[in-house]
């Protein structure tokens, strides 16, 4: 059957119709072109974006902080993940049993847990930092609204022995004390974030462009050995619990690079569990207290009135009768003695013969002694509340506090200061910067204090000290020559000099070629004994000797110094 | 004219296949790459843990401990020491060395 035989189509239409029909349908794709050209033209990029959201994510990525390590790479911090318990209160509902379990699981008060979690906020934290075992059977039990979220806890191994060097993180693990504060910037990972694109399931499929790379903190190595620092920690405990004294505090220095091998305060704490901690365990004595040297400072007034060429080695002067009054005070010796030569006076630590030697001398000539050895301004390490100690302007000096100072008195120092102090007796006449991080190229040239010849000579007098005959017999070791000088300051209390001692020693060793500076600091010990002679000393000596053996320095000595002491005759072998 | 085209539309459609198919390779490979690095990261994480565990063990206060309490070792007194120098000689107290 053809078309054109149909009778529908003999039928002849009106042509308003079709032309209607036909408009109606060229409406219809214009309006489609415009609709896909506001589509594709105008709306593009905000489409694109929803459609994008549909599959592709930003991923954070998480990095590490930093390690600390000590100079042989053994690990004294390392940060590693925990996992912390969140909640979101208005989901969490949890039956009375739930609680139960998920309190006995997670170590705490069913009341805790429940006062949490009836908390008014959006959002609390149940536990930070639980253990990874603890993580996953909280996850196991599968409570409704209780989430875990990856974190990073800082882990200090070594705990209270390396305390206060290291310092701690904070809950956020940014550093908030010690090292973690000094050397934030490079400790501190800088987390970055990248897009990607995930499939039906979840997993990535493809990477579509890094926004950030994360930088994982770089590791640190310290100048810190971890046995000299151990060492330091048990024989400082050890004297400080014997003479029942306040705190205390030893440095250990490398007198040949500048590096800090050991800083020990006590009293401590444990990092890894800061729940109750004092202030006077935070201290780092070190860096933030100071105190009056007492006669620890006598060879600085030595050393300079023998550079400015006011004295020799030998001189004589005279200390009888053990007293010396200027204007209306008088300086006492706490034992009377004759005539001294210079040597003497610092080997029998005459305040006396201390003070003469500093009248020889300029207010001017002794405070710019004191400025360059790096008294009265603070080291600037980096440590929190470094301090640098009390230096009055030489214009205000009187006559008293002229002679006082050469003994150590009127004038306050840190521990690391008066250590810092020493090393231009042990290098000959110079000064090396601290630091507290591995050297791995050699020491910047030292800035020059006093001369060789100088250093050599109060090396001389300082090795007197701990002989026979000296105020520091018990410094000594078996197989090293040491030298190094008492200090026994009384406490200013309010204003007032009080009944309360600080102990003091500070030495170097093997006094032929010194390699170790060692400082120890011991406040207020009141079992009876409280010279520097007999409570830091002992310390000092137990110290140098292992760490010298430790570092394996090459003995300059007879080993049998200490019976020598006693009653056999000088023993005439060397090495 | 026909068989020209039936030719490029095979080959349109094997370039297709091909397409998909190396896509989805790359998707592959990519995912196990992911993998790797998570492994890695978690290797990396693991190594921390167990440096950890290791200076814990190795802490000077327990290997002291352990070798005064248990092995019963201690310092030896000045006399007992003996340096040797480099030349290969025994120097220093030898006659007071005790055994």
């Amino acid at each position: 059957m053809k078309l054109s035989h149909s009778p529908l189509l003999a039928q002849n239409l009106p042509a308003g119709r079709s032309r209607f029909m036909l408009f109606l349908l060229m409406a219809g794709f214009a309006a489609l072109l415009v609709r896909s050209l506001y589509l594709q033209g105008v709306n593009t990029d905000f489409l694109q974006q929803k459609g994008e959201s549909r599959y592709s994510r930003v991923l954070e990525l998480s990095a590490t902080r930093g390690r600390v390590v000590d100079r042989n790479g053994d690990v004294l911090a390392v940060s590693t993940p925990v996992k912390s318990v969140w909640a979101l209160p208005e989901d969490a509902r949890l039956t009375p049993a739930q609680a139960r379990e998920a309190a006995r699981v997670l170590e705490m008060d069913v009341r805790e847990l429940n006062r949490r979690l009836g908390s008014e906020k959006d959002f609390v934290f149940v536990k930070r930092q639980v253990a990874p075992e603890v993580a996953d059977r909280v996850a196991a039990l599968g409570l409704p609204g209780i989430h875990l979220q990856k974190e990073y806890r800082r882990y200090y191994p070594a705990g209270d022995v390396t305390a206060h060097v290291l310092g701690f993180t904070g809950v956020d693990d940014k550093g908030q004390e010690g090292i973690e504060l000094a050397l934030e910037p490079i400790l501190a990972g800088k987390p970055g974030s990248r897009r990607v694109i995930r499939d039906r399931r979840g997993q990535i499929v493809e990477d579509v462009e890094s926004i950030k790379a994360p930088q994982d903190g770089r590791d640190t190595v310290l100048a810190i050995d971890a046995k000299v620092q151990y060492l330091a920690y048990a024989q400082l405990r050890q004297a400080v619990s014997d003479h029942r004294a306040k705190a205390g505090a030893v440095v250990v220095l490398d007198a040949k690079t500048g590096e800090v091998l050991a800083l020990v305060n006590l009293p401590t704490y444990n990092p890894n569990n800061r729940e109750k901690l004092s202030g006077a365990q935070l201290r780092n004595r070190v860096f933030t207290d100071t105190f009056e040297p007492g006669s620890t400072f006598k060879p600085f007034t030595a050393a300079l009135a023998l550079e400015k060429g006011k004295v020799r080695f030998d001189t004589p002067v005279q200390t009888a009768p053990g007293r010396l009054s200027i204007g209306s005070a008088t300086i006492h010796d706490a034992h009377p003695h004759g005539v001294l030569t210079v040597a003497q006076v610092i080997q029998k630590s005459s305040n006396v013969g201390a003070a003469k030697l500093a009248l020889s001398m300029t207010p001017d000539e002794m405070w710019q002694m004191f400025d360059s050895l790096g008294f009265g301004s603070p080291l600037r390490l980096g440590f929190p509340g470094e301090v640098g100690g009390r230096l009055r302007p030489a214009k205000s000096w009187r006559p008293i506090e002229q002679a006082t100072m050469s003994y150590g008195h009127g004038i306050s120092v840190t521990l690391m200061q008066l250590a810092r102090g020493y090393m231009a007796f042990a290098r000959d006449g110079d000064l090396l910067p601290l630091s507290l991080t591995r050297l791995d190229a050699p020491p910047p040239a030292g800035k020059p204090v006093f001369s060789a010849q100088t250093a050599r000579e109060v090396r001389a007098m300082l090795e007197m000290a701990v002989q026979p005959g000296g105020t520091a017999p018990k410094a000594q070791i078996p197989g090293y020559r040491v030298a190094g000088k008492t200090g026994t300051a009384h406490k200013l209390d309010g204003g007032s000099y009080a009944d309360k001692y600080v102990a003091s020693f500070v030495g170097f060793a093997p006094a032929s070629d010194p390699r170790l500076i060692v400082a120890v600091m011991i406040d207020e010990p009141s079992a009876g004994k409280y010279y520097g002679g007999e409570v830091a000393a002992p310390v000092f000596a137990q110290v140098m000797g292992g760490a010298l053996r430790s570092l394996g320095v090459a003995p300059d000595a007879p080993l049998r110094p200490l019976l020598v002491a006693r009653n056999e005759p000088p023993a005439k072998e060397e090495m | 004219m026909l068989r020209t085209n039936l030719v490029l539309l095979l080959v349109v459609v094997a370039c297709a296949l091909g397409a998909v198919a190396s896509n989805h390779r790359a998707r592959k490979l990519f995912m196990d790459l992911e993998r790797e690095q998570n492994r890695a990261k978690e290797l990396e994480v693991e190594w921390g843990q167990l440096q950890l565990e290791q200076s814990t063990w190795a802490a000077h206060a327990r290997v002291e401990r352990i070798a005064r309490d248990k092995l019963g070792m201690r310092t030896p007194v000045p006399g007992q020491i003996l340096v040797l120098e480099a030349g290969g000689n025994p120097a220093g107290p030898a006659q007071g060395a005790r055994p």
